[in-house]
């Protein structure tokens, strides 16, 4: 390709083929996302308090523990990739890019990890 | 890429609401993915970690920086699902005629503030 302009330099290699992955599960997740949330504060409004005791049975029965778990997941994946998109867009240095992108995929699977553990603690410890 | 001249962008355009709702889709995305998991996160830990620690949840939750948060978080929330029902209609190639996509540009944000004042009004009232 030579020295060719950066939309030639494009061209050449073609498209990635990785984009309408990303896309579709960011659509995805985005209808777990409007489900599982709509649960969640339409929980809110229907238990008869936020006590510590309440949201304890609550999380200890198995519909609200399993669609929280869900949202998490959800959640946390939708997030991952909307900020993936920031970060492409606004961080120009490529090797900072990769390292940022790296360190987002490692907060996002944490950020899992720490959620489901905590409501599989409440739905299965049962030491409330 | 020295000195070629950029093509036309943000600064030349007449500011209209679908570029106040495209912008606003971005910012509440990832504030919440910033600030709300944090919170997300900080009230599953505390309520599993036990009495004391959802206390202390609660106490930081309910003061009137927490409230701040929280009632942000909301908005964002609302405004972000609202966007986002609009970028559905939009995926499916609905919506671009001039009239209708500056009506529910100009809407979308506007019910999202309803939602989130119906939200805390039904928390807060019963």
């Amino acid at each position: 390709m030579g020295n060719g302009t950066s939309i030639g330099k494009v061209r050449g290699l073609g498209s990635a083929h990785q984009g309408p992955h990303h896309w579709l599960l960011q659509r995805f997740t985005a209808i777990g996302n409007l489900v599982l949330m709509l649960f969640l504060l339409a929980s809110f409004i229907f238990l008869p308090d936020l006590s510590y005791t309440t949201l304890r049975e609550w999380f200890a029965r198995p519909l609200p523990a399993t669609a929280v778990a869900l949202l998490v997941v959800s959640v946390f994946w939708h997030a991952r990739l909307g900020l993936q998109v920031m970060l492409e867009d606004y961080v120009d240095n490529s090797g900072n890019r990769f390292a940022l992108i790296a360190l987002l995929n490692l907060a996002a699977v944490a950020g899992i990890g720490i959620g489901l553990f905590s409501i599989a603690s409440m739905a299965f410890g049962g030491a409330a | 890429m020295a000195d070629r001249p950029l093509s036309p962008h943000l600064t030349i355009w007449k500011w209209g609401p679908h570029m106040l709702t495209s912008i606003l889709h971005r910012v509440t995305g990832d504030g919440m993915a910033l600030v709300g998991l944090a919170v997300l996160l900080w009230w599953l830990g505390a309520l599993a970690s036990g009495p004391e620690a959802y206390a202390t949840f609660v106490s930081v939750m309910t003061s009137w920086f927490g409230y701040i948060v929280l009632v942000g978080l909301t908005w964002a929330f609302f405004t972000h699902m609202m966007s986002g029902l609009r970028h559905f209609v939009l995926d499916i190639g609905a919506g671009y005629e001039l009239d209708t996509n500056k009506t529910w540009a100009t809407l979308s944000p506007v019910i999202a503030i309803l939602l989130t004042a119906g939200f805390w009004a039904l928390i807060l009232l019963s």
